[in-house]
């Protein structure tokens, strides 16, 4: 730094200086160069000494000795197995998380946009679609499954490497410093993303802040390492997967496991101890870890006999009997919507150009009546199958109000403001004729906690924007 | 080039490439950051730390005590390996645990008034699935065991030819 400022002052001088002294400027110049040349070789040789000293330091006793990991079973193999499926299961996990972003249509504003300063990671966003109806039952439900079925896969992946968390020396230059930085990303991205996604499903609110914003910008801290990761390890893990075969490992017993060859990455053991698990016993039982995770959680997407199965998930039974008896995301009660807010008093308004219209539920139910038979899908990743909703168009409605081609109508709830008191919907979701505002469901009257008198089920619609209690539609171009 | 790799400890696209991925981060950061910074970097740190010093150390220890502490019990009998008879019904019921804990030991109090369900009934299937995860694991030892010691009584009784011959 100092060198490299006094070689530079000479020429920036220059034009000051007569022009007879130019040639004896110039000596001058080359002597100073000459001496600031020679200070940086100096000053390189000091730093090279220095460097070299740091890197003969022997590591500290315990896990930063090569000799403290003893798993015969680490290796960048066995790593690479876990790496690859983790690939495959978080690209899609990491899909099915922004088409769940964008199921909301957050473009049509603050209402239905819990992050709404995304900027440009919002830069895919799109029209949500009402076909295939299933299509948020499905997306959604992977990504939830999917992400409670790869934690044992996570977890032997992380146990894989952890010699690489106490590898000596800590920085080794200034890339392998960036890397660390960047792997420190990755790794708190993984684990904040999974822990507040499981827990969340769980209603177990103890994160800071909303779900959303925590879970939406986490995921991008978390794919932003996840590629270069991904970019800097890709070949890395394709050598690694062809030095063995998986055939032949699964046909290996104890008596003949043994650690892999030495790797530059100081995955395998210096000194390993006797195998006590084969590598096919320990894919066997991170793979049935996923096994009865996905036993015990998946039925709640399923739904019917099968719901039941899913021993220890949050939706695995129905909370009541006969036609409403299905999952309920907010009873009336836990969001404040009493009896009294819902009774005779109750009418429902429709807004547009034109006078505002208000109906009794009476007056609606002696309107031609229409049917749709569409599921309820959560974000928490259950679901229900087809139950059949009786009711008016959404289309129809438009049509009252005026807006026949109707832009997007504001959904508002009796329920008092709070998150999803209110939605906007999109021009699509008016026009889908199995797009409704319900009064029945399967032959009855909606029950209090499923939205009586009326709410709004959409096909394709995250639950939470089928708003319930409806009392106000608000057309608008 | 070689210079700049001397200096950087790698190629100049690894540098490229980091610094587009921390751009993002940052990026996204700023506005993960936005409400609670202190919190949520605790959360998302205290993330790494609690499972690679925390849970990690915790379990692997746990696996190792398991092996010191059964070891030393000779018998006269043959005894087949054992240890993941122990380690995989851990492994399993551990990770419904670890998944499933908040409503395991019923602690998110929204739960029963937003679904209309109560919380009760996973503690008791838990400890159920536990418990058939260890029966299973016992009886696959047990048979393992009769196998193992058959073989050896087999032996005992019939003299192996090898054992004839180097008498």
């Amino acid at each position: 730094m100092d060198g490299g400022g006094r070689a530079s002052a000479p020429g920036s001088g220059r034009p000051q200086r007569p022009r007879s002294d130019e040639g004896h400027a110039q000596g001058r110049l080359e002597r100073v160069r000459a001496a600031a040349a020679a200070r940086v070789t100096k000053g390189a040789a000091r730093a090279r000494a220095l460097v070299r000293r740091v890197e003969q330091t022997p590591p500290p006793p315990g896990p930063f000795r090569p000799g403290f990991w003893r798993s015969p079973l680490r290796g960048p193999w066995l790593t690479s197995v876990f790496g690859l499926v983790l690939l495959i299961g978080i690209s899609l996990i990491f899909v099915t998380g922004m088409l769940s972003y964008a199921s909301y249509n957050p473009g049509l504003g603050r209402i239905n946009d819990q992050t709404p300063d995304k900027g440009l990671l919002g830069f895919y966003l799109f029209a949500w679609p009402t076909r295939p109806y299933w299509l948020y039952r499905l997306t959604q439900g992977v990504h939830v499954t999917l992400g409670v079925v790869l934690v044992p896969v996570l977890l032997a992946k992380l146990w894989s490497v952890i010699p690489k968390l106490f590898e000596w020396l800590p920085v080794r230059s200034i890339a392998h410093g960036l890397e660390r930085l960047s792997l420190l990303m990755l790794v708190g991205g993984v684990i904040f993303e999974f822990v507040t996604g499981i827990i969340n499903i769980q209603l177990y609110y103890v994160f800071p802040g909303s779900f959303y914003t925590l879970h939406f910008y986490g995921a991008w801290v978390f794919i932003a390492a996840f590629v270069v990761h991904v970019g800097l390890r890709l070949r890395r893990m394709t050598r690694a997967l062809r030095s063995r075969s998986l055939a032949a490992e699964l046909r290996t017993d104890l008596a003949h496991t043994r650690p892999e060859p030495p790797d530059p990455d100081g995955l395998v053991p210096t000194a390993p101890a006797p195998p006590t698990m084969t590598r096919r016993g320990a894919l066997a039982m991170v793979g049935g870890g996923s096994l009865l995770l996905f036993a015990v959680t998946a039925g709640q997407s399923i739904g019917g006999w099968l719901r039941s199965t899913a021993l220890l998930a949050p939706h695995n039974r129905t909370p009541d009997s006969g036609p409403n008896g299905f999952q309920i995301n907010k009873t009336a009660a836990s969001v404040g919507v009493t009896p009294a807010h819902v009774g005779p008093a109750w009418r429902l308004e429709i807004h547009g150009p034109g006078p505002t219209l208000v109906f009794t539920r009476a007056q609606l139910l002696a309107m031609p009546q229409h049917t749709a038979a569409l599921p309820i899908a959560c974000v928490e990743g259950w679901s229900t199958p087809n139950q059949q909703w009786s009711g008016l168009r959404l289309a129809d409605f438009a049509a009252l109000a005026g807006l026949p081609a109707a832009g997007s109508v504001l959904v508002q709830s009796v329920q008092p403001p709070g998150p999803y008191s209110s939605v906007v919907l999109r021009g699509n979701q008016i026009h889908d004729p199995r797009s409704l505002l319900a009064l029945r469901v399967n032959g009855a009257d909606l029950s209090l906690d499923h939205g009586y008198p009326a709410r709004v089920i959409v096909p394709a619609n995250p639950g939470v924007n089928n708003t319930k209690w409806v009392h106000r539609l608000t057309f608008r171009t | 080039m070689a210079r700049f790799a001397r200096w950087y400890g790698s190629g100049p696209l690894h540098l490229l490439v980091l610094i587009a991925s921390f751009a993002v981060t940052g990026y996204a950061l700023v506005r993960l950051f936005a409400v609670r910074p202190l919190e949520v970097a605790i959360w998302f740190v205290g993330a790494a730390i609690l499972h690679d010093l925390i849970l990690l150390p915790l379990y692997s220890l746990a696996d190792l005590s398991a092996h010191a502490v059964l070891r030393h019990r000779a018998t006269r009998m043959p005894q087949p390996p054992w240890i993941n008879y122990l380690r995989v019904p851990t492994f399993l019921s551990g990770v419904l645990l670890l998944v499933w804990f908040p409503l395991i030991f019923a602690l998110p109090t929204p739960y029963p008034g937003a679904t209309g369900l109560s919380m009760d009934v996973y503690l008791g299937r838990w400890l159920a699935i536990t418990a058939v995860l260890f029966v299973a694991s016992a009886v696959a030892f047990a048979l393992k065991l009769r196998r193992v010691r058959r073989a050896a009584h087999a032996d005992e009784e019939r003299p192996a030819p090898g054992h004839d011959a180097a008498s």
